[in-house]
């Protein structure tokens, strides 16, 4: 019961960020300069036709009735045409998912990997020459440019020693695995110093949590201790720390995803800008941060399931 | 309770020194950044954008320190013009997000109610955007150059700073001396100036150092897409991007200007840390 208290709080609570997020875009979109009838005709735009286009996108009406047609299409899961191909923006987005999908998790996956072992070894003792050294990590990691990452991981796994592709997707599930192991490493390596340092300092505070303390007085190993009881809550931190990140992550991915040249989501935002394709621009923006508002709430409800105190 | 343990040898007393040796060490590499940056004309004689296709992509020498780039720019010399846009841009981008997110988180904070809600709605839907998603997007709007990345920086940058002075403001206005400055009858925007903002600031001003770095990378990842500071302008983003497809027979043209990112960064957290620990003594 507390908890569907909880998850329907925070489903209202999201409601005015995606009210927020669709003015946003919406004024986004309407702050480009020069007319999309142009950008459409190109060379043979006259007067009527200009007209009539103007028409046809709905441009000549009032804003606020623009807005409203705009939110009705987005209700309706419609987030425009292409002026370029003339496909549905949500059709182009659904052809590239995979790719973005194929990042996103391996990105986690392995930041993750690299990420718990550092802060549980440094946390387990802290002040402690290994501690000092994790610490280390993430000072100069968070110095890193993602591309730049991205290009040495290139020079290193995939011309020197041939080991990953190092561009392109693949065809087959085996190949998209091995074509994006080194943009999601990028990606990971890119989110690690974050991850590190918060889930160092949310390790610290379990180990003084009284639980940690009564199994430590009960005569429980160390290393039982640590793997039953603060593993287990730093698992719990992680999902809170990745859902807060979210948004870093989904950025990562447009970067890096341009360094290896896979087709994914972001290249299709990036190559829109050149050919003034501003429905894509506006679809792949809005959807973005569709994800980032789901995820961030599908982290909270995760964390409150797997720990009841937050729904209290 | 949590034990500290100190007095190892070596590598412990190195990697754990003392808030001013982080504090004096980040500013000596940012003050030598700097230098190298300012004086660059008088320590370099090569154009940064003149080509000279005779010798294009040549290997270290005695003239060409780290070699030339494949239209026979000294790397060297653009690396230390890079230095100018990457530091100057990624200083000036933090600004306005600093001035503009300190005081609304002041205000949101200390007088709660409608306006406290509103602001932090609008964070909350800033925060949905991705940064990069967010900035592409402002480059097809106003398109490419400084000005696109200064404003993307503001726009979703501000955020962190609101968040960090409200919360900082949250607690400093239930402090006594606050309360008695109140009971004195002083103006409001006197007890925010002279008692409440001297006490947040230093928040904001330590998250800044990291913001510095954000927005370096944010310059060099633009610049990467090729949507930031435009070519020929000597940038280290772009001459990551350059030295991408030269990769294998110079190494180092994408790879050194990724290190400096890497130092500037490294300077700018040891600042931000000293900082910390200082102020936490």
């Amino acid at each position: 019961m507390n908890f569907l208290f909880y998850a329907g709080k925070r489903f209202l609570q999201v409601l005015p960020a995606l009210f927020g997020i669709s003015v946003v875009v919406f004024l986004l979109v309407h702050a480009i300069p020069g007319d999309p009838a142009d950008v459409i005709l190109g060379q043979r735009a006259t007067d009527e036709r200009v007209k009539a286009i103007h028409h046809l996108l709905g441009i000549d009406r009032p804003l606020l009735i623009q807005y409203f047609s705009f939110l009705g299409h987005l209700f309706q899961g419609s987030l425009g045409v292409s002026f370029y191909n003339n496909t549905a923006v949500s059709s182009l987005i659904a052809g590239r998912l995979s790719a973005t999908l194929f990042l996103m998790f391996g990105g986690i996956i392995l930041a993750l990997l690299i990420s718990l072992p550092l802060a549980i070894l440094a946390a387990s003792k802290e002040g402690a020459i290994r501690d000092q050294v994790v610490r280390v990590v993430p000072i100069i990691g968070l110095g890193m440019p993602q591309v730049w990452i991205g290009i040495e991981l290139i020079l290193l796994f995939g011309l020197k020693i041939h080991l990953f592709p190092v561009s392109g997707f693949g065809d087959t599930f085996l190949q998209h695995l091995r074509s994006t192991f080194l943009p999601s490493l990028s990606i990971a390596i890119g989110l690690s110093p974050i991850l590190i340092r918060s889930l160092r300092a949310a390790m610290l505070e379990i180990l003084e949590a009284d639980f940690v303390l009564t199994a430590k007085a009960k005569g429980i190993g160390r290393t039982r201790v640590m793997l039953s009881h603060v593993v287990r809550n730093a698992v719990i931190a992680s999902v809170t720390v990745l859902g807060v990140n979210i948004a870093y992550l989904v950025g990562s991915t447009v970067i890096v995803e341009r360094v290896f040249a896979i087709p994914a989501t972001g290249s299709l935002m990036i190559d829109a800008i050149s050919q003034r394709d501003y429905p894509i621009v506006q679809g792949v923006t809005i959807f973005f941060a569709l994800v980032v508002v789901t995820v961030n709430l599908l982290a909270d409800l995760i964390h409150a399931a797997l720990d009841p105190r937050v729904a209290l | 309770m949590r034990t500290q343990r100190f007095g190892g040898k070596g590598i412990v007393k190195r990697l754990n020194f003392s808030a001013n040796t982080a504090l004096y060490s980040g500013i000596i590499i940012i003050g030598l950044l700097a230098i190298i940056a300012i004086a660059a004309p008088l320590l370099s004689h090569y154009d940064p954008i003149g080509q000279d296709l005779e010798n294009t992509l040549i290997a270290p020498t005695r003239h060409h320190l780290l070699g030339t780039d494949q239209l026979g720019r000294d790397v060297l010399t653009r690396i230390m013009y890079g230095a100018r846009i990457d530091l100057t841009i990624g200083i000036l981008a933090v600004v306005f997000p600093f001035i503009l997110g300190t005081t609304l988180g002041l205000i949101s904070g200390w007088r709660g109610g409608l306006f406290d809600t509103l602001v932090m709605r609008i964070v909350d839907t800033t925060i949905a955007f991705p940064f990069y998603v967010m900035a592409i997007a402002l480059v097809f709007v106003v398109g490419a150059g400084p000005k696109a990345i200064i404003l993307a920086i503001s726009l979703v940058g501000w955020v962190a700073y609101c968040r960090i002075v409200r919360a900082a403001v949250l607690v400093a206005k239930e402090l006594d001396y606050v309360h008695a400055a109140k009971l004195s009858g002083l103006p409001t925007s006197r007890i925010l100036r002279k008692h409440v903002l001297p006490n947040v600031i230093t928040q904001a001003i330590i998250f800044s150092m990291s913001d510095i770095v954000l927005s370096i990378l944010a310059i060099v990842s633009l610049g990467y897409l090729g949507l930031g500071v435009p070519i020929p302008t000597a940038e280290w983003g772009s001459m990551i991007q350059e030295g991408q497809a030269y990769i294998l027979q110079q190494w180092w043209i994408p790879t050194i200007p990724g290190v400096m990112v890497v130092i500037t960064g490294f300077g700018l957290s040891l600042i931000g840390d000293g900082l910390v620990k200082r102020l936490n003594k």
